[in-house]
């Protein structure tokens, strides 16, 4: 086997050396009854010629030549300088273990460093951690890291926030004896104030919001801020951009933001590995679940950096600690901060220009033809078309043509019918939109004449 | 160093600050192409949330990046570099291929949300990759939707509880063994039950009587890791299991040592009633500095309604697709299907590895562990004789007596050209050793190793202060990690 750096003469010899005569010996503790006596049923050893081909037909299978289009609701599809894969393919980085032996592991602690000053600056908050395991379990322990803060355990969620951010911390709530009220959005696509300034009570521990929100709307975050913190609530902001606060007004209001650093250079992925990170205020770091790197100096005075405030961990605190999280992200972190050097402050501000004059652009030409809901508040990128037609039949016709078009609400918002939420990067070009919006032109104008026929065929 | 080393020479290596402090404006990496709409004003469209200013977000270009990022790789230990003895992270060999294949554009450039019908290459690496860690583990039913193994620990005990609530029997407590990973009651407490540590016996194993004793019907699971930290095999599993099952609890393990098992024994087939995997440690994806980790959790058929939504099934006209209809399932524990990428990597390890592939990795893990117990026996602590499968622990008794630590064995080791092995873990050895080779090494570096761990047994002898200040080689020394963490630095800041 090639991975494999043995001879047989090496193994015979260790063997001799142990001073046992066979393998069979050193697996003796195993009862014997257990042990398995035949070959597992896995496909028989391939070589790397025949692993590449299999995978590349796996790779046709999926879409290869599709880019993703008019695909978001919290994977965004954006370039990837080539340098981000140049870095992190060094196998210093990729091949290392965590920092926890500082004095040999430098590398990765500065960069981790850089990731958590970028992250703070980007955020508009005063500390970020070292990574968590994607946008929504960093909301979701967010979450919990305010109800320790605050003392108390209620929860009111808006709707707005994405459906699968919302799944996963009604999974953990469950068991944390958290009850989770939920808000309806307003026609506005924003969250209800009046129905939030009803919704926290004395119990309540956070509210939690997304801006850009699921249906790609800008929340008010200051107002929302000004309702939690009346009543002693704190404030979690969900960002499944991150390309947004190029542009967009950090949420500086906020207590503790959860962001989804994905579109930072991490490729799409078919959904992960991602890079979730939670920021705060410094006052709260030691209810910040995952790993921190600080800055200290070594026994010279000279500038080093170490993983610090572990107290807060599961590997000394045990059931105590502020999270179970060991594992992280940190390639993916390492990959957001080439990005982010990359594009830097100013490149960041002209990306995040070029998505919202796509969407922009796009939003003006579908509308001529279907109805753009929440059109009465800012959005990024992102921005939800009701057609009369069903939009996974629209899709389906679109995809003959290599363009996959917006993701149908249906499933997650079934009273929004026949509305589906369009996504423009600095990749959508005006051709791709122009032909998406003939399709919807086509679909409103045939409608009558031609009932709905494949729909099911799309459906997932 | 009073004994010099085959293994390792200084060199000079680069310095580098950080990269605000190359950041000047006007510098820049970047070049989008032409807007091919029309421009827009944010400030008329955003208003208030328009941003005026990011920071400190640097200013650079390309090849100042490219030297910032590759002078900071060189001062890391990698696996590419040398064995990395680390004790239940088995930091074995990261193929390359894998990385390749996950960089496939229709694999990388996957929209979690594109239609099934274009997603069929994604399902059927979902697929393929499940049943082979079904067939491995020995397990019925499986999800792969867990970020890592805490987040599969976190899965696995989600469904335990279901299990017992289904039953109408919620119980209160896990019983975890006292030389268990730290993530183990820490997921306990997450999932809101009550740890009971188990005492381990004289060998190193679960005190069978001790368990029986602490059996009752509050208990849901048992969580035990197999073999142990130790890098010891439960060998009496099977009575353990018995006891569990016999008063309704679940016996669930902790796969982070499977390494020691593929392709010999398998979970399912001594009682185990569910169990996470690590793919970034049996299974051969990168470490990464930390992570990506993936967690897939394998159980039995009747936890199967418990598993996260969605999973995989394949549709009356053959293709696959996912079915999110699943009123019994504990819900999701992370948005998508999990570290897909991972499961990428892991298939290729297992197409690359074969039925024998992975039956002599799993013999060469063993023999090399054994191997390196062999030749550190005298001159290190065993505290506990009994066999070892992929990783020996020893402790640091006998140094302990000139003041020198299981740390400043570690450090030292750093200037012999190893990374150090685990440290001061599990917590029933005091002092502890605990050193995992992997099948990664060849039988040269496991004699370098052996080498250099009895050249510092020596210096311990002869010269502890050295020992004590080392290493002494690298561009930082030992730095001080109480002032870290009393006074925090977590970001930097321009000089005011």
């Amino acid at each position: 086997m090639r991975y494999l750096p043995k001879s047989p003469a090496d193994r015979r010899a260790m063997l001799n050396s142990i001073g046992v005569r066979s393998i069979d010996d050193l697996f003796a503790p195993i009862p014997a009854e257990y042990r398995l006596n035949r070959d597992l049923k896995v496909p028989r050893q391939m070589a790397e010629a025949e692993i590449v081909e299999w995978f590349r037909e796996r790779s046709r299978e999926n879409g290869a030549d599709y880019p993703a289009t008019f695909l978001g609701a919290g994977a965004y599809y954006h370039y990837r300088p080539v340098i981000i894969d140049a870095m992190v393919s060094r196998g210093e980085f990729f091949t290392a273990y965590t920092p926890y032996q500082a004095e040999v592991s430098q590398g990765t602690l500065q960069a981790i460093f850089e990731f958590q000053t970028m992250i703070s600056e980007l955020t508009g908050m005063e500390v970020a951690n070292a990574s968590m395991y994607d946008g929504s379990t960093a909301a979701t322990e967010a979450v919990m890291m305010a109800a320790r803060l605050s003392r108390r355990r209620s929860v009111v969620v808006a709707r707005s926030v994405h459906p699968e951010y919302r799944e996963v911390l009604a999974t953990y709530a469950a068991h944390q004896n958290m009850p989770l009220v939920t808000l309806p959005y307003a026609e506005s696509g924003q969250l209800n104030h009046k129905d939030l300034e009803r919704a926290i009570t004395e119990e309540t521990a956070c509210v939690l919001i997304q801006s850009p929100n699921f249906f790609g709307t800008l929340e008010d975050v200051a107002a929302v801020a000004e309702l939690a913190h009346r009543k002693g609530a704190l404030l979690v902001v969900a960002i499944a951009e991150a390309v947004s606060l190029g542009i967009l007004e950090p949420p500086r209001q906020a207590d503790i933001v959860a962001l989804e650093a994905q579109s930072l250079g991490v490729p799409l992925g078919f959904g992960g590995p991602y890079c979730g990170v939670i920021a705060t205020r410094i006052e709260y770091v030691r209810q910040m679940p995952g790993r921190l790197v600080g800055q200290t100096t070594d026994r010279k005075g000279k500038r080093g950096f170490v993983l610090t405030l572990a107290t807060r961990e599961q590997h000394i605190r045990r059931e105590k600690a502020t999270s179970n999280i060991c594992t992280n992200q940190a390639l993916m972190a390492l990959m957001a901060t080439v990005f982010m050097t990359v594009y830097g402050k100013t490149g960041l501000e002209e990306l995040a220009k070029q998505n919202l004059a796509k969407a922009a652009y796009a939003a003006e030409q579908f509308g001529k033809h279907a109805k753009v809901l929440f059109q009465n508040a800012p959005r990024f990128h992102e921005f939800v078309v009701e057609t009369s037609e069903d939009p996974r039949a629209i899709n389906n016709r679109m995809l003959g043509h290599k363009i996959v078009g917006g993701l149908p609400l249906k499933k997650f918002y079934p009273e929004l019918g026949n509305a589906a939420l369009w996504c423009c990067t600095e990749m959508t070009t005006r051709t791709a939109i122009d032909t998406a919006g003939g399709f919807i032109a086509e679909s409103e104008r045939s409608l009558k004449s031609a009932p709905e026929t494949d729909a099911e065929e799309v459906a997932r | 160093m009073k004994h010099p080393t085959p293994k390792a020479t200084r060199h000079v290596s680069q310095n580098e600050g950080l990269i605000f402090e190359k950041s000047s404006p006007g510098k820049m990496a970047w070049k989008l192409p032409p807007l091919d709409v029309p421009e827009v004003d944010a400030q008329r469209l955003l208003g208030a949330s328009r941003r005026k200013d990011l920071g400190n977000m640097p200013e650079v270009s390309e090849i100042e990046i490219i030297r910032h990022f590759t002078r900071l790789s060189t001062w890391n230990y990698a696996i590419d570099l040398g064995m990395y003895p680390l004790g239940s992270c088995t930091m074995k060999y990261n193929p390359r291929v894998n990385e390749v294949v996950a960089r496939l554009d229709g694999l990388a450039n996957g929209h979690p949300y594109q239609p099934e019908k274009v997603s069929q290459g994604a399902l059927r690496i979902l697929k393929t990759l499940s049943e082979c860690l079904l067939e491995i583990t020995g397990m019925e039913a499986i999800t792969l939707q867990p970020a890592a193994g805490a987040h599969g620990e976190l899965t696995g005990l989600l469904m335990v509880r279901a299990h017992h609530q289904t039953k109408g029997d919620p119980r209160k407590k896990i019983l975890i063994p006292d030389s268990a990973h730290g993530t183990n009651p820490a997921t306990a407490a997450t999932v809101g039950y009550a740890v009971e540590n188990l005492k381990s016996n004289a060998q190193g194993m679960v005190d069978v009587a001790a368990l029986s004793a602490q059996m009752n019907e509050e208990v849901a699971a048992l969580m035990l890791t197999n073999p142990n930290t130790l890098g010891i095999f439960e060998q009496e599993i099977h009575k353990i299991a018995d006891i569990m099952h016999a008063k309704g609890g679940l016996l669930y393990m902790d796969g982070a040592n499977m390494n020691a098992l593929v392709g010999k024994v398998r979970p399912g087939d001594f009682g185990v009633d569910l169990m996470h995997l690590n793919l970034h440690k049996t299974f051969s994806t990168p470490h990464g500095g930390g992570g990506p980790g993936s967690g897939p959790v394998a159980v039995k058929q009747f936890l199967e309604p418990f598993l996260p939504r969605p999973v995989v099934i394949t549709k009356p006209d053959g293709t696959l697709g996912f079915d999110y209809d699943r009123p019994r399932s504990v819900g999701r524990v992370r948005a998508f299907y999990g570290n897909f990428g991972m499961f990428v990597r892991a298939l290729a390890y297992i197409f690359a590895n074969g039925p024998d592939g992975l039956r002599q990795t799993t013999e060469d893990a063993v023999l090399n562990a054994n191997y390196i117990r062999k030749g550190l026996e005298g001159a290190y602590d065993l505290p506990y004789p009994t066999p070892s499968m992929h990783e020996v622990v020893f402790s640091d008794k006998l140094q302990a007596k000139q003041g020198v630590r299981t740390m400043d064995i570690a450090k030292r080791l750093i200037d012999y050209g190893f990374h150090p092995y685990t440290t001061a873990f599990p917590l029933i050895v005091p002092g502890a050793l605990m050193i995992e080779p992997s099948e990664s090494e060849p039988k040269e570096e496991l004699d370098l190793f052996i080498e250099a761990m009895g050249s510092i047994a020596e210096e311990v002898e002869e010269d502890p202060a050295m020992v004590l200040s080392a290493p002494h080689t690298t561009r930082v020394s030992r730095l001080d990690e109480v002032a870290a963490a009393r006074n925090p630095v977590l970001r930097w800041k321009p000089k005011s």
